[in-house]
């Protein structure tokens, strides 16, 4: 398991240690290699991107290139523009997808709210997924440490650490976090469809929900798709979406795309109010 | 009529052994609570029967450490009232939980920002400590009943472990550890069971827990509770009648009056400041409470049947030991009504607008009632309480006298 907390002072100790360490490799003609910092697990090597100047490619190339640095450098966030979002739940059903969700789990629902009075009404769609909240209020409350901030900023769950007593899901102010009841697609048909059986790739390990192993009788919400991110690829959400109203990347990469989306000043995030400091931005 | 309480009984616990073993086989899939009413029947019933637990246990404190005189005969009985509840919420609360099999873990992951671990650690001291105290108090009759036949003396010798010297030097240093058990107790008993309540009160997500009057509410309503529990039983099944047992229930019934309506002044506190303040997100819970599609347990349960007849019988006829004991067993009976609606309309509440309509499945919902499975397995948790009470209470020296 990847370290929990990175609090300042290992940090600074850490820099301090990398600076000297480089030093030293510069001094003796030793090439800097990845290993040892906390580079990236990438199981394969990274794809080899095409030419072109569409967002996703823009994207794409954005994270490889934060891919390179160590993970504590890597500010992960997401911009959605709701000004292009036109409520097909794409992005939901890409996300059921790629991470196998069984019925009553989902890490993106898309909001919809009615504005007027039928049949003179308009609406507005606001997909959430989760905020990976700089300051979550479901860590703390958990009394078995099974969730916790990852040095890149998202929020994870130890699935054979959880004990599912869902205190996290009342504390998340953003109703982001849903519990795994162990219920199928195909209960009460003759038999289980490969899409349910094949195990999820959450955090980059296999998960069998058969016989009620984890991740049932566990929390369970969206990670950014960090088994998607290891490999260079953008989360499903992102790709999925048909208006590319939905962005990511390194905040911490002053060049990126969404760097710059984040600096303009038509930005808002949900309940900023209750200090958790979303790292899930909206346009408007 | 004993048989077929007996009947009764056994018809409980076998249909409460179904809901264990649905609940066993089929994990969480029959319960109706889902991702947003998150916690249902069995975390309510959980912090009922704590509060119970912590109130009775409170009372036997006025006993063992304060030396009320007057009550020092139900001290055994209190203290046993509080081992049986606080099993019962432990066993709530253990069928709650999604990995039944790894409770331990709050032990070894020492969150220690979680109120809930603290929760969990607090009341496992408690429940070392009550064994130890009970113990320590029924000793000496347990010496005595060891002399006895049939399995009430197998029972005691048993128990007594062997410590049968009821030398005054001896018994005089018990009653001193006793009464540092006691102290001991209460601070623990007022942190665990005000750490239940500041479980709920630190959620900021949660405008209708998040106030700093929780904590202290739950321990008012454990001790309301608890008291009310305790004067029932003794108005009822106390083995001897008489002035003295008279005596004995209307002081009883007096402190339970007392208690319930600090508890009530205190919710007025909760339900009217919130209400005059109009911060709709704070708002929404207790409207809920109040006028939502279960207005009834509020009004008809806490508080027509579980306050206002309870205080016109404490008031009017406080000597006669039936209605008395009416009264309590009305009050620590509808308590749930007051745990049920902490537990839900906290949760019933969306948290963001345009969620109820977001994304559609039966564990997505804001509506909730305990399906049959949660009724049966809450069944089973009762009868099983009440069997391990009642064999307590008949084979073990709780109420009976020592002289005797």
């Amino acid at each position: 398991m990847r370290k929990l907390k990175v609090s300042k002072r290992n940090e600074e100790r850490r820099n301090f240690l990398k600076l000297m360490l480089a030093g030293v490799a510069v001094a003796t003609g030793i090439p800097r290699t990845s290993a040892g910092s906390e580079a990236p697990p990438a199981e394969k090597p990274l794809p080899a991107l095409p030419d072109g100047d569409s967002p996703l490619l823009r994207m794409q190339r954005e994270l490889q290139r934060a891919l390179k640095k160590p993970i504590e450098q890597r500010r992960w966030v997401m911009v959605i523009d709701l000004r292009k979002c036109i409520g097909c739940s794409a992005c939901t059903v890409g996300c059921i997808a790629e991470n196998h969700l069984p019925p009553g789990v989902v890490y993106r629902p898309v909001l919809e709210e009615e504005i007027g009075e039928y049949p003179h009404v308009t609406r507005r769609f606001t997909p959430r997924p989760c905020m990976q909240c700089d300051n979550p209020p479901c860590v703390p409350v958990c009394p078995a440490k099974a969730t916790y901030k990852r040095p890149d900023g998202i929020v994870e769950i130890n699935y054979e650490q959880c004990i599912g007593c869902r205190y996290c899901i009342t504390a998340c102010p953003y109703s982001a976090r849903t519990f795994d009841f162990g219920e199928n697609y195909s209960d009460g048909t003759p038999e289980r469809q490969p899409y349910e059986t094949s195990p999820a790739p959450e955090y980059g390990k296999k998960w069998d929900r058969k016989n009620g192993g984890s991740p049932v009788g566990n929390v369970r919400k969206c990670q950014f798709c960090t088994h998607r991110l290891n490999a260079g690829m953008l989360p499903a959400c992102v790709t999925t979406c048909v208006g590319v109203a939905t962005y990511f990347g390194d905040a911490n990469d002053h060049e990126s795309l969404v760097a710059e989306l984040t600096a303009k000043p038509n930005v808002m995030r949900l309940k900023e109010e209750m200090g958790t400091n979303p790292k899930v931005y909206y346009l408007l | 009529m004993k048989k077929t309480l007996a009947y009764l009984w056994a018809a409980a616990f076998l249909l409460g052994l179904i809901g264990v073993a649905q609940r066993l086989f089929y994990g969480h899939q029959l319960a109706a609570y889902g991702s947003y009413v998150v916690w249902g029947l069995w975390v309510a019933a959980y912090i009922y029967f704590i509060g119970l637990s912590a109130g009775a246990f409170l009372l036997s404190s006025l006993v063992y450490v304060f030396g009320v005189e007057r009550l020092e005969k139900v001290g055994k009985l209190a203290l046993f009232t509080a081992l049986i509840t606080l099993f019962m919420a432990l066993l709530s609360i253990w069928f709650d939980i999604g990995h039944m099999g790894r409770f331990w873990k709050v032990y070894t992951s020492l969150a220690w920002e979680s109120m809930m671990a603290w929760m969990v650690w607090l009341y496992t001291a408690y429940f070392i400590l009550l064994l130890v105290e009970t113990w320590f108090v029924m000793r000496p009759d347990l010496v005595r009943w060891s002399a006895r036949g049939g399995i009430e003396g197998s029972v005691a010798r048993w128990l007594a472990f062997g410590r049968l010297d009821l030398s005054p030097a001896i018994l005089e240093r018990e009653k001193k550890i006793v009464r540092a058990l006691g102290t001991i107790g209460i601070p623990l008993a007022v942190a665990f069971h005000g750490g239940v309540g500041a479980l709920f009160g630190v959620v900021g997500a949660r405008p209708y827990w998040h106030s700093a009057l929780y904590p202290i509410l739950f321990l008012v309503g454990a001790l309301a509770s608890g008291g009310a529990l305790l004067t029932a039983i003794v108005a009822f099944f106390w083995p001897e009648r008489g002035k003295e047992h008279e005596e004995l229930v209307s002081f009883l019934g007096r402190i339970t009056l007392g208690l319930l309506a600090f508890d009530l002044l205190l919710e007025w506190a909760e339900v009217s400041i919130t209400l005059w303040g109009s911060i709709p997100s704070h708002v929404a819970g207790f409207k809920l409470m109040l006028f939502g599609s279960y207005w009834w347990v509020f009004w008809i349960f806490h508080l027509i049947l579980g306050s206002i007849v309870p205080i016109i019988l404490l008031s009017l006829w406080p000597r006669a030991v039936n209605l008395v004991g009416l009264a309590a067993g009305l009050i620590a009976i509808t308590f749930m009504s007051v745990r049920l609606n902490i537990v839900i309309p906290g949760l019933a509440v969306p948290e963001l607008e345009g969620l109820m309509h977001a994304y559609t499945d039966s564990r997505l919902q804001f509506y909730y009632f305990p399906s049959l499975h949660e009724w049966l397995v809450l069944l089973f948790v009762v009868s099983l309480g009440v069997a391990l009470f009642t064999m307590g209470y008949r084979s073990l020296p709780i109420v009976r006298m020592r002289e005797e």
